[in-house]
């Protein structure tokens, strides 16, 4: 295995991290806050095809993003508005809204399109193409015509660095974001202890309701990001139910990271690493054992499991998480 | 049950013999939707061919839903269709139900066994074609090493790697062949941006030339190969017009033809197990305006050698699912 096989893998690693990551972020916004939202998964299927849809009609990808954004948010306040105003069962709103998202949008699709519940592909300014970075190109067709040992490192540059879309630095960037916010304000402080001990809050003259509407909305912003990349960055379209789990990986990750920003950066990345190891070799060869893919690709469960039974550290989830908030009784 | 049984088959009786002056044939269409782009596409393309040509009347249903394959097959039964042609190997259990129920009444299904007295199964050669188009990727790849991307890992997905991989071998013995399956779960039919990360990783191991048999999922293929500059191959319906010039060609399976040979022979279609390869037409291999740059007049050559010896049983293809395992891989 050459260099530059680890960097294509780290540079896969990248790709199929960041949808991960987006709807890592927005789940930790809204459990943080004690709303337990496995409706994730559903916000980036309506956001993956709206910004297709919109893109495709409108030609434009960013009139795409925030139709995206804006569908996905739609589906938060649905999930707000029956956990948080009405006091529902949180798990009960969020597998609704799966399954809302999953029928809707083949519905739609098939009425506007009529393409067995598909978007028309996208190109040109109608998807998020890579960005290459000043210089990237150069180098790649340099490296290519010399071997000399030192331009092998360059791939740092131009594989793994440049050439992705911008959501993908957005994705980095949001992470110290998140961090920023929860850590270092006054609204996280709140948001924080929202999810802990809403009582105390209450007590301390802080709308509980606006504080948990608030970290739904923040949760509906990033899954709408994270369902944009699908299908206007990654892919080239909408196609029914997309997603495939990924909104339920990122859940797996938001325990792995104990529900916190910069573990959830390390628990997606890790997750992102498995699945492209496990694309590129069939069979991991480690001289005296024989790893096949599918255990590397179920890695990420197993571990999530591990995590959750106490044997490594341990992941405590907020504490008032899952529970409407009632003033008084 | 056997009183609703018994009512269901007097009512069956009933319409047939009120309608068996005019019977006419009657499709339905499974899932993906009327415009697919692939493999319904291709059978409602086969009964609109019928139409034009004979000026006949079908009847033609679309399921919405899993849940409505019985209902819709026994109602057309009992309008008077006949025969009944159904899509696609989710309905064999199904049909195997409702089939004896109806003896008067002949059904047709196509990539499924029902084996019942009223039902003829219309099975493709996918590993003949899968062998041509095999050829081709071989004769058109400059770095050696061409790739297979399949949806779910069943053994008929195998049959069309094996016979890919067979064809491929047939012109360079020394070609490098990477296999890869997009999952194991029917959600690798809709994951185009996993499919497409594969297409990526396979690049990234030098291959040039992509086949795709992965349902939805394969558009992620066809489009991450437009990207990256390499040739793709579709599969089911002729999708070079797709990605224009850098689709190499499609491993056509004439689902058309065979809708069409149903409707034509009407109530006098045949029970049994009816195998359509490349000596019916049943599978081969699309040249179109927006291919034939691509393909040679040696690479023509080759492919109608190869089909006449496979005709004539002079080149013998492996069907991976005849025993489980392909010699070439």
């Amino acid at each position: 295995m050459d260099f530059l096989t680890v960097i294509q893998i780290l540079d896969s690693t990248v790709r199929l991290a960041i949808p991960l990551l987006f709807a890592c972020l927005a789940g930790l916004f809204s459990e943080r806050a004690g709303i337990v939202d496995i409706g994730l998964e559903g916000k980036m299927l309506v956001a993956a095809f709206f910004s297709a849809a919109v893109a495709a009609l409108t030609g434009s990808v960013w009139l795409g993003l925030l139709a995206g954004i804006a569908a996905a948010l739609i589906f938060a306040l649905i999930h707000g508005l029956a956990s948080i105003t009405f006091r529902g069962d949180q798990l009960i709103s969020g597998v609704a809204i799966n399954f809302l998202a999953s029928g809707m949008t083949v519905l739609i699709a098939q009425d506007w399109f009529s393409q067995g519940g598909r978007t028309p592909s996208l190109s040109g300014t109608g998807r998020f193409n890579s960005i290459d970075l000043p210089g990237a190109n150069a180098l790649e067709a340099a490296h290519a015509a010399a071997e000399s040992p030192g331009m092998g490192l360059s791939a740092i540059y131009w594989e793994l660095l440049s050439g992705h879309t911008i959501l993908v630095y957005v994705g980095f960037l949001a992470v110290p974001i998140t961090w920023w916010v929860l850590f270092r304000t006054r609204f996280g402080l709140r948001l924080r202890a929202v999810g802990e001990n809403p009582g105390a809050v209450d007590t301390a003259g802080v709308s509980v309701v606006r504080l948990r509407y608030a970290a739904v909305l923040i949760c509906g912003l990033l899954s709408g990001l994270a369902g944009a990349y699908l299908a206007t960055g990654l892919a080239a379209g909408f196609t029914r139910d997309m997603t495939a789990g990924r909104g339920y990986i990122a859940l797996a990750a938001l325990i792995f990271a104990k529900w916190r920003p910069v573990y959830a950066l390390g628990a997606c990345l890790l997750f992102g690493f498995l699945q492209a190891v496990s694309n590129r070799f069939n069979v991991i060869d480690l001289g005296l054992i024989e790893i096949p893919n599918a255990f590397v690709l179920a890695l990420p469960y197993i571990l999530t499991v591990v995590i959750l039974a106490g044997f490594v550290g341990k992941a405590i989830p907020p504490r008032a998480g899952g529970q409407p908030y009632v003033k008084e009784r | 049950m056997t009183a609703l049984t018994k009512f269901l088959g007097a009512a069956a009786t009933l319409a047939l013999s009120a309608g068996a002056a005019l019977a006419e044939p009657g499709l339905v269409i499974d899932l993906g939707g009327k415009f697919d782009k692939s493999f319904n596409e291709s059978a409602y393309t086969g009964a609109q061919r019928w139409v034009e040509e004979t000026g006949g009347d079908y009847m033609e249903t679309e399921l919405q839903s899993e849940a409505q394959r019985e209902q819709t097959m026994r109602r057309m039964a009992e309008r008077g269709a006949n025969p009944v042609v159904v899509l696609g190997f989710a309905n064999t259990s199904t049909l195997e139900k409702v089939a004896p129920d109806y003896p008067d009444t002949k059904f047709v299904i196509i990539d499924g066994v029902v084996e019942q007295p009223n039902v003829q199964s219309i099975i493709f050669s996918e590993h003949q074609g899968s062998y041509l188009v095999g050829m081709i990727a071989a004769m058109a790849s400059e770095t050696g090493t061409v790739s297979f991307v399949g949806g779910m890992d069943v053994p008929l997905i195998h049959k069309f790697a094996c016979g890919y991989a067979q064809g491929a071998k047939a012109v360079n013995p020394d070609i490098e062949i990477v296999q890869n399956m997009t999952g194991t779960t029917p959600a690798a039919w809709n994951d185009p941006v996993k499919a497409g990360e594969l297409t990526r990783a396979q690049i990234g191991q030098g291959s040039d030339v992509v086949f795709a048999a992965a349902g939805g999922s394969g558009v992620g293929v066809l489009q991450t190969a437009a990207d990256e500059d390499i040739l793709s191959i579709g599969v089911d319906s002729n999708q070079n017009y797709m990605h224009p010039g850098k689709v190499l060609t499609s491993m056509t399976k004439r689902v058309d033809n065979a809708v069409y040979n149903a409707f034509e022979m009407g109530e006098e279609i045949e029970p049994g197990i009816n195998i359509l390869g490349i000596q019916d037409d049943g599978v081969g291999y699309a040249v179109d305006e927006y291919n034939e740059e691509l393909i040679t007049d040696e690479m023509k050559s080759a492919v109608e050698e190869a089909m006449e010896g496979i005709a004539s049983g002079e080149i013998e293809v492996h069907d991976y699912t005849s025993d489980d395992s392909c010699p070439v891989m």
